[in-house]
Formats: structure tokens, sequence, C-alpha cells
């Protein structure tokens, strides 16, 4: 074993929460100076497993081994003192601090009783040359691109001596080119003697940077490879347990009247910054445009402006031919407008609601679910529950149960339900399969081609890609707040596509 | 079309100066150009408005940074009044007790500390709702002062002023900032002492990151619950010497809720100042200086109801808040409580 | 005959898990009211007090004679209407600490109703009097409505500030233009009410708490049986949700805080007329503050507010008693009550002395300062 020369070994680590199993007897070596792709779906217990690493959790049985010792980790300052860095899919930053507040914070350094910011400062211009990755010490971390915070949680590690670095989704909040960039970055760092552990779900990804591949499913290590014994079909396989069908059937699609137009819509941010910018588009019955984008791009504004949710300083939004009120769901949900939300927590759900209640949180108050006199109609609502958890094939207990108890693949299953069983003209879906697994994710792209098919126009926003690619007909992209151009979805490419959600012009022609 | 207006503009730099001090320099104009005016035509009740405005300001300005201590490690404290006034009580028992000062000073102290310990383990261990926990501290604190209470009870005497030498000599301002009792001087201390660790040393940066992103914190080694259960403990002593100095310093002994609301006008003016020390201190002097104004409104030869004149601060406090609450960036994690797993 | 008894166990069955879930939503009040009394006898017996005594004089003056009852019953019916006003805000994310201003608005404008309006019938009299005091607290309760609707200002501190300014408006009120003048009367207090004004008793039971009880199963049903119900509720679980529903969040906020003003306006209108007989300023302090504790021992359920507010009422009612034959100071109670919300609110320490897990469904979310 020990002629093996191992940064970090992980020996039958297993972690339970209430109810969920979420790490099953896994082991794992990481050796120095690789990269390391742990592969596996949403809620396969990766990242679980290294916050387990990391010290956020601890581990109800198996043990760590650095340098080939037995070590004990309780919390993330043991994990820091023994090199480990991680840098987290939602990002650890505090959005108010300066990037140098963000980098010192837990190691700070003082004179006296006060921070020594100014060495700081240098400290950290030090190490962003050493390691080619530009910041600027004294941004406010909110006002910096995602990408640019990614590189400053990549430097906080390694401001911190990390000889083992976790990577979590790095690449969910990047461009094609900007990934390659992290790529390079990352065999940097694996010739100065980083070893990575790098956290993804992405098998392009996976086969392009590994040099070994371990592959979780379900809690458990299902198997460890490597980029020249396998292919992508292979590793879904791997991963999903069972073929996985990489593309969306479609037809093509059959475009009919305009059913939604925006026309130059502008939104102030809350800082007093335009986040949308004169966007115009239209959508018509029977066709799904995509919009594509990094996030953080004025997406969410967009989508909340066209939902309802929020106001907007100029412009309109047309509906079926009716100019829209501003900031009134209650019409949208009236004059055939559906919407997936980005986040199905915060909108999307009462989370301590039973499903009955969540399935007509848009229409309780219409018949049947209310009779006269404002009176609710509970028996009405559990059955209209009945039939939706059993035709949008939602797995749960029954329509009584907490809608909190729920798997996220059933919790979006449940607002898909609601959303499409109302009669639609225009449906509106953000980010609809984030953190969802294959199966759900494969049911919600059919469901969302089967609307289209209806004869409703959609939109899709996504910031994957691959998610564009294979769903839309029409691909509009967004840059900083404004739309950089709109293609047919038959001549995109992803690398073009890439490039102009970084924001490169298309070209005059 | 009007909808050309593209990317951001940068704001100019004095028109975000404006923005962001131009309210607070027009205030401030205001009543230094009052206050000089009446000097002019009465002195001595000008320096007696003045002394007046930072008694007021005292226990406002000490529940203010108890306030904010909480609110930027990320637990809301809206028990405030009943630290404060558990702190009056037992400073003045002490005092009654011991007959020394001092000693009551720190049992007032220690006790609102021992409040703050109560608050701090209900919204960090048992995760209470904080805004409930804090009810609950005030309620205690009523219920125990109440029945504890017996009247009757007298006291030596109370904290007399120091003159700082010379400096009280200072026309105007002499006697009102110079000349002031122990615990007056203790919270000028306190403002720059609390507005240096929050915003220049290790312990303040901890503070802040832990009120805006506590997860973040944690991932990088800092114990969120040590940040938390210790600030909020430091704010409780601070209560509690607002307490004493309520009745060892400003009145000389104890009256059933005393406090009068105070511990609650202090959230209005933490919230006022925008969670900083030295903000907080603007707007308890400019409390002090409304409260200092409606004592002579009341000597005055005005016909209003005392009534009316009695409930102009919170009314202020109703109108400042209503107008500034939405304009203030509150802490990202105020009121939420964190859970390690 | 097999599927009459599968019936008869299922029956059996769902009996049992409902008696579950009945304990678990009284256990932590129940086992919160007797920590409190517990430490109560430690407080006492710590001050030079019998516990045994003072407790044995507290149960004698509220339940030890019907008379006793009687006043315990009419000491809860305020209590009840304060309780479900604090209940009905925290239903919605708001936390109604201004009952207390309400209920004095609600019980000046009544007892004002009581001594003005003269030569009505009594049902009728006393119909109107209640309404003048239930919408006077309505109106009141309105104002830190759509001040955090429109401005964001928190109602936790503009109701506190707005109880202050309720006590100086009342006492003004009370000490000025509508001063009892009768028998060269000096203290601050309105004229008496009209017998035809006054809530009467049947035998030693008040009409007020029978009242109560009818208002309480109306506030169930608007909670938990109407389309405005389910608004309510989904605005204090999850405002964004309810935006998202197509809810109109700011008027719901505001047509909350009025309904809770209503509730608390009663109340005061009850002690008015049913107990005082007057508005006198110092006779009603506290009754808004109690509903609070009552509403959280009542698990903010209009049923569980019932008894919780004949515990609080029966401790108003025997406290004089247990000061007589026990020669215990009576704010005692007020330390047993701040007990009582203390560890009905640390549920967590409860919860893990007795080990029942935690319920499922709608727990109080209250919004915070103006971060909506």
């Amino acid at each position: 074993m020990t002629e093996e020369n191992l940064a970090l070994e992980i020996r039958h680590v297993t972690k339970r929460f209430p109810g969920v199993l979420a790490n099953d007897d896994v082991s794992f070596t990481l050796r120095k100076g690789e990269i390391h792709a742990l592969l596996g779906e949403n809620g396969a217990g990766k990242t679980t497993l290294m916050n387990v690493v990391y010290g956020l959790y601890t581990q109800d049985e198996g043990e760590f081994l650095i340098d080939n010792n037995v070590v004990e980790i309780n919390g993330p300052s043991d994990a820091i003192n023994y090199g480990i860095g991680m840098v987290h899919q939602h990002f650890m930053l505090v959005p108010v601090f300066s990037v140098t507040e963000n980098m010192i914070l837990g190691s700070e350094v003082t004179k006296g009783t006060s921070l020594d910011l100014r060495r700081a400062r240098r400290e950290i211009l030090e190490i962003s040359e050493a390691h080619g990755l530009e910041v600027d010490p004294d941004a406010i971390v909110e006002n910096i691109p995602v990408g640019v915070q990614q590189r400053v949680e990549i430097l906080k590690a390694l401001y911190r001596k990390a000889n083992i670095l976790v990577l979590d989704e790095p690449t969910a909040v990047l461009t094609p080119q900007e990934a390659e960039d992290l790529f390079r970055v990352m065999r940097a760092l694996t010739e100065k003697g980083v070893s990575i552990i790098f956290i993804t779900h992405k098998l392009k990804e996976v086969l392009n940077v590994a040099d070994r591949i371990t592959v979780m499913r379900r809690g458990k290590v299902v198997g460890h490879t490597s980029p020249h014994e396998t292919d992508q079909k292979g590793l879904a396989a791997m991963m999903v347990g069972r073929e996985v069908l990489l593309e969306v059937k479609k037809a093509p699609a059959k475009p009919g009247d305009v059913v939604l137009e925006v026309a130059n819509l502008t939104i102030e941010g809350e800082r007093g910054l335009e986040v949308v910018k004169d966007i115009s588009f239209e959508v018509r019955a029977g066709e799904i445009l995509g919009i594509a984008g990094v996030q953080g791009n004025g997406q969410t504004e967009l989508v909340e402006a066209i939902t309802g949710l929020r106001s907007i300083d100029a412009g309109e939004i047309v509906l079926m031919g009716k100019k829209v009120p501003f900031e009134n769901p209650r019409y949208l949900v009236e004059n055939g407008m559906g919407h997936v939300p980005e986040d199905r927590h915060k909108h999307g759900l009462v989370l301590p609601y039973n499903l009955a209640d969540n399935f007509v949180l848009c229409t309780y108050y219409q018949k049947p679910f209310a009779g006269q006199m404002l009176m609710r109609n509970h028996q009405a609502v559990f059955e209209n529950a009945v039939g939706l958890i059993k035709r949008f094939d939602v797995r749960a207990p029954g329509a009584d149960v907490p809608a909190s108890t729920l798997s996220g693949g059933n919790q979006q299953k449940v607002i898909v339900g609601r959303e499409f069983s109302r009669p639609l003209k225009v449906l509106v879906a953000n980010q609809p399969t984030r953190g969802l697994d294959v199966g759900s994710i494969e049911y919600i792209h059919k469901e969302i081609v089967k609307m289209r098919d209806e004869g409703v126009g959609v939109v899709v926003i996504s910031a994957e890609i691959d998610e564009i690619l294979s769903l839309a007909d029409r691909i509009a992209i967004m840059y900083r707040g404004k739309i950089v151009t709109t293609v047919d979805a038959k001549d995109a490419t992803r690398e073009q596509l890439g490039l102009w959600m970084a924001g490169v012009q298309p070209e005059a022609a | 079309m009007q909808n050309t207006i593209s990317l951001p503009t940068p704001v100019s730099p004095i028109k975000h100066f404006i923005k962001k001090w131009g309210a607070t320099i027009f205030v401030t104009l205001t009543v230094i150009v009052i206050t000089i005016w009446q000097y002019s035509v009465d002195g001595r009740v000008t320096e007696a408005v003045l002394a007046s405005t930072i008694r007021q300001s005292t226990p406002l300005v000490l529940g203010a940074l108890c306030g904010l201590l909480g609110e930027r490690s990320g637990v809301i404290n809206i028990g405030i009044e009943g630290q404060m006034l558990l702190g009056a009580f037992v400073g003045f028992l002490v005092n009654v007790w011991t007959g020394n000062l001092l000693v009551a000073v720190f049992a007032a102290i220690f006790t609102g500390a021992i409040m703050g310990l109560l608050l701090a383990y209900m919204s960090v261990h048992l995760k209470m709702d904080q805004i409930i926990g804090g009810t609950v501290i005030t309620t205690l604190a009523f219920g125990l002062t109440g029945y504890f209470y017996q009247v009757g009870l007298t006291t030596e005497g109370k904290l007399l002023p120091i003159p700082l030498g010379p400096l009280a000599d200072i026309p105007l301002i002499g006697r009102a900032v110079f000349n002031n009792p122990p615990i007056t001087y203790a919270t000028f201390v306190l403002v720059i002492l609390v507005h240096y660790v929050l915003f220049y040393t290790k312990w303040g940066l901890r503070t802040r990151a832990v009120g805006e992103h506590p997860r973040a914190a944690d991932t990088l080694g800092v114990d969120v619950y040590k940040v938390r259960y210790i600030n909020v403990i430091a704010g409780g002593a601070i209560a509690g010497l607002a307490g004493g100095f309520l009745t060892l310093e400003a009145v000389g002994s104890f009256e059933r809720a005393m406090t009068n609301g105070r511990g609650f006008v202090a959230l209005a003016v933490m919230l006022f100042g925008k969670y900083t020390p030295l903000g907080a201190w603007g707007a308890a002097l400019l409390f002090g200086f409304a409260n200092a104004m409606q004592t002579q409104l009341q000597f005055a030869d005005i016909q209003v109801a005392h009534q009316f004149i009695g409930m102009l601060p919170y009314v202020l406090t109703i109108v400042i808040l209503s107008g500034f609450v939405g304009r203030t960036r509150v802490p990202a994690a105020d009121g939420v409580p964190y859970e390690k797993e | 005959m097999n599927d009459q008894s599968k019936n008869n166990e299922e029956n059996a069955r769902s009996f049992s898990s409902w008696l579950g879930a009945l304990w678990r939503a009284v256990a932590v009040p129940l086992a919160a009211v007797l920590l409190a009394i517990l430490i109560g006898a430690i407080l006492l017996a710590i001050s030079g007090a019998n516990p045994f005594r003072a407790y044995a004089a507290l149960i004698e003056g509220s339940f030890g004679s019907m008379k006793a009852f009687g006043r315990t019953l009419a000491k809860a019916t305020p209590l009840i209407f304060s309780g479900l006003s604090v209940a009905f805000a925290f239903k919605a994310g708001l936390f109604n600490i201004g009952a207390q201003g309400q209920l004095l608005f609600g019980a000046l404008a009544s007892a004002v109703a009581g001594f003005m309006l003269k030569g009505l019938p009594p049902f009728l009299h006393v119909t109107v009097a209640v309404l003048a005091g239930a919408i006077a607290g309505a109106l009141f309760g309105a104002i830190p409505g759509v001040l955090k609707a429109y401005t964001g200002a928190s109602e936790v501190i503009t109701t506190i500030m707005l109880n202050y300014v309720a006590i100086n408006i009342t006492d003004y009120i009370a000490d000025g233009p509508l001063k009892d003048s009768a028998g060269g009367n000096i203290v601050a207090r309105t004229p008496e009410i009209l017998d035809s004004a006054r809530i009467p008793s049947i035998g030693e039971i008040p009409v007020g708490f029978f009242l109560a009880i009818i208002v309480s199963i109306i506030v169930w049903f608007t909670l938990w049986r109407t389309t405005t119900g389910f608004e309510i509720r989904t605005v204090g679980l999850s405002p964004h949700a309810a935006k998202y529903a197509g809810m109109r969040v700011a008027f719901t906020v505001i047509l909350t805080m009025i309904i809770s003003g209503f509730l608390a306006g009663m109340g005061g209108s009850i002690e008015s007329l049913g107990i005082v007989g007057r508005y006198q300023p110092g006779f009603n302090t506290g009754l808004g503050f109690d509903g609070i504790t009552i509403a959280l021992l009542g698990k903010t359920h209009p049923f569980g507010i019932i008894p919780a507010a004949i515990l609080i009422g029966a401790m108003k009612a025997g406290a004089s008693t247990m000061q007589f034959n026990a020669g215990v100071a009576k704010e005692i109670t007020d330390v047993i009550q701040a007990l009582m919300l203390f560890f009905v609110t640390a549920d967590l320490i409860i919860r893990k002395l007795l080990r029942t897990r935690e319920e499922d469904g709608e727990k109080i979310i209250l919004s915070g300062w103006g971060q909506q």
C-alpha cells in the first residue's frame, strides 16, 4: 500500500442523515499531484463525502489518512491545518467584504491588535501572481463576476497553503472557454504538487481533465476507471446504473402565432445599476426559446419581470396580444402563463404545506377549489392532488404529507404538475432541472417538449449549455443584461455559444 | 426612445458623497445652528439642553451598542429593554446592600451579561425565534423586578459628575461634555472601542462575517457559535451598564418599568445609525436632543397636554423607522439560527 | 365480518395516531406550565414564603368556589381575545406586540359608547358598544400594518412604540375631554357606562365568555376553511411563494393587522363593559402582553388559546386570595407566567426531557426586520 504516493486516503466512510444513508462504506484514494474526478449524479453523495473530509460533517464510521497517517478531522480548522482546501459549489464568500477581507478571514494577519490589511494585500498579490490567478484585492466581492469569485475561492485555499484541493462542481458557473481556463489552472497546480479532487456530474469534463475517475451512485462507490478505459456512454451508464438517453427526442418545431412579446425591457437592480438593458424578443406558440447565459447576467431579473414578481423601469410585455400589467402574477395565472421558478423553495412551494395545498397554490380561489363566500373545498383540493400525483409520477406517501418531506426531484414534479395542468399559452421555466437526478431531468425535459407540441410557447432559461442545446428551438444568449444575439438551435455549437456567453460580440455579418 | 440609457454610469463622487452623508450633514448643521442661535439668546438654557441631550442619549447609545453587537453577528436582540431593566434593578439592590457604587455598577453589568447569555443560549443553541426569545427576556425581567421590588428602599447616593480640569470650563460645551459622571465617560469610550473592535480587529472581521455569511466563516474555521455567544453576552453587559446608568447615575433609585421603552427606542437608534457605533451615537444624540427640547417645551408656557409631549419620542421613533429602515442594509444572516449540520 | 373488523382496527389505529398527535401538541405546553410552577415554588421558598400554602391559596381563589370560578372566567375572557389577536398575527408572520395599545383603544371606545349612547335597548347597546371597541382596535391595528406593508418598518418596534402612544392618548382623553366629573371625582377615568351597555352574567358565568368561545371558532374557521385564511397562512409561511401565487402580500399584511387589532379591541371592550364598567387608565395594563404568552402557550391555535387563557386568568383571579391568605406578593404570578413563556418557546429543552419528536406542520416564522 505505502509504495503508492498518496496525498489522501478515505477508508470505509459511512455517513447517515435522518432517513438517508448519504455515504455507505466509501473508500477513495488521492495520489499526489493527480486530478481525481469524483463523478456522480446530484444526490449521489459526492458533496457529503467531501464535507466529511473537510470536517463540516462528522462521519459515523471510517477514517482518513493524510500522507499515510491516520488523522482526526473535527472541523474545518483541522482540515485547513492538514492542507485541505475546498471550493464549494455555492461560494463561501461574504458578499459585502473585499477580496482581501474574504481571503484572510479565519487566518488573519495582525499588527498589534489591529488587522494588517496592507500586508495581507501584498501577500495576496504575490500568490495571485505566482499562480496566474488575477484578482483585485480591493474589489468588493458582490461586484465581481462569478468567474472571478471562483478565482478568489481557489486563492483562498492556496493562501492557506492547501496541497489537497477539492473543487465541487466548479464549472457550473462558467462558460466552456472559462472552464478550459480553469482546467489549465488545475493542471498547472498539479505540476506544483497540489492534488485535486474534482467533483462533477459532467461527463465530457471528466474525460477531458481527470487522471483517474471514481464514480458514485446512491452513496456508494460503484467503480473506478480512467479516461483511457471508458467513454461518455460508459460513464453515464456507471453513474446512473442504466443506459441514458443523452439527447432529448423531439420533432422539429411548428411555430405558430406570437404568444409572448417582450419589448425594450429595462430593469434596475437593487443597487441602482441596470441589470437588464433594453431587451426585446418574442416567443411563438409551439416553439421553445432557450435563454443561455452564465449565472448572474440578468436572467433572474428578466424572468421575475416577465412572471410578475418584479417591477420594471422601462419597456413592456405583451401576452396574447394584450399588454401585461406589471407586478401582477394573478393576471398572468388567469391569462395562461405558467412559471417554473428558479428557486423552488423560495417561490415554488410552501414547504410546510401538504402537497394538496401546494398543487392549488395559484388556483386555490377558483372553482372547484373554493365555493361561495370564500369557502375552501377540501375535497376538491385533495381529489385534484391525487390525480396530479398519479399523472406526474410524484413519489410521495400521500397528498397530505408536507412538501418539505419530498426529494428535490419530486418537489420539482409537484411544481411542474401544478403549472402544466393549467390551460397554458406560455410557459416560463427557469433552471427547471437544476440539482435534479438524471431520471427527473429526463422526465421534465420530456414534459416540456410535450407542452411545446401542444402549442404552448415555452421559454427555458438555463446556465447549462447542454440543456439549452437539447431543448431549445431558438437560442438567445444573455450577457451583462443584454441579449447578445439570437440563433436557430440547429446552427448553434457549444463553442460558439460559450464565446457569446463570455461577451464576445457576434460578427457583423 | 427613452430606454437608450445603457451602461451603468458610475455615480459621480460628489453625488455619491451627498447621497451617503447629505442627510447626516443637514441634520447636524441644523442642530448646530439652532444651538448657537439659542446660546446667543440664553446661554444657560442652551447649556442645560446640551447637558440633557448627553444624559438622555447615554442609555440609548448603550442600548444601540448592545443591539448592534448582537445583530452584526446575526442575533436580533429585542430583549435590550429587559436586560437594561434587570441591570438597573440589581445594580440598585447591590447599592442598597453594599453602599458601594463601583460594586453596584459591576453587578449591573454582570446581570446584563447573564441575560445576554440566556439570549445567546436561546438563539444559538435552542435555535428559537430570536424575536420571541427577546420577548421572553423582557417579560422575565418585568416579572422578576416586579416581584422582588420593595417600595421604600433607599440608597446612599449616586454617581457624581467629575469635571475634567480646565476642559470643563470651555463655554457652551464644557459643562455638557467634560463635566459628567463616570458611566457617561465610559459610554464615550465604549462607542470608540466598539467601533475599533468591529472594523479594525480580527474579532470584528469575524463578527461581521458571521453576521453576513456564517457558513463561509465556518468553512474557514471560525467558530460561529462562539462568536455569537461572546458578542451577545458583551452586548448584554453593555445593556446592563445602561441599566446601571439609570439607577446609579441618572435617578439614584429604582421604579417598576423605569426603562420606559428605552431598550426598544435603542433599536431604532441602531437602525438609524446604520449598524455602526458612530452612527448610533449620532442618532442617539439626535434623540437625546429631541427629548431635551421636549423637556424645555414642558417648561415653556405652551398649552399642550403633557401626554402629547410625552409621546413625542415614540412618534419620532416610528417616523424614523418608517423612513429609514428600507435604506439600512441589515446584516444578511440577522435573526437566522445557524445549523452546523 | 372481516371488513368490519379491519375497519375497526383501522379506526383504532387512526385513533391512537390521533392520540399521539394530540400528545405531541399538548406535551410541551403542559410540561412548560409544570416547570414554571416548579421554579415559581423555588423562588417562593427563596423569598421566605411557603410555596404549598401560596399555591393552595391561588387555587382556592381561582377554582375553589363557583364564585371564584366565575371570577376566573371573567379574567380569562379578555385574555382569550388578546391571545387570539396575537395568534392571528403570528399566522401571517407578524408579531403584534401592540395588542396592548389596540386593547386600550377598544376599552376606551366601548366605554364611551357605553355612557354616551342613551336610550338604546340593552342587547343593541351592548352590540354597538362592543363593535365600537373592536373597530377602534382595528383602526389602531391598521397603522403598523400599513407601515409594514408600505415602508417595511418592522411591526415589532412600531407596535411597541404605538403602545406608548396609546397609553398617552387614552390617558389624555380620560383625564381631559371625557373625564368623569360626577361627585367631585379627580381621578382620570370616564363616567360609568349605562346599565343597558353592561354585559350580564348567567349565574356566575359572564356572558362575554361565551362570546369569546364563539369568536375563537370563527377565527379557527377563517384561518383553515376560507381562502382568506389560506392567503394569510401562506404569507406567514412564505411571503415569496405568496407573491408568486398571485396573492396580495401587502394587502394581506394590513388585513391581518386590522383583524388582529379588531380582536384585541374586543378584548378591551369586554373588559370595560363586563368588568370595570368604565374606562380607567391603569386597569388594563398587561392584558395585551399576556396575549403573547397565551398565544404561544396555546400553540397559536384558537382552541389551544382558550385553556391557556383560563390558566392565566385563574392566576390573576387567585392572586389576591394568595396575597391575602399566604402573604405572597401577587407579582409572583408575572414571574411564573414569564417562565411559562420561556419554557414553551424553548421547547427544545422540554422535547429533550420528554423525548418527543417535533410535530410537523406549520411553525411560526417571523419576518425579522425590514428584509421581507
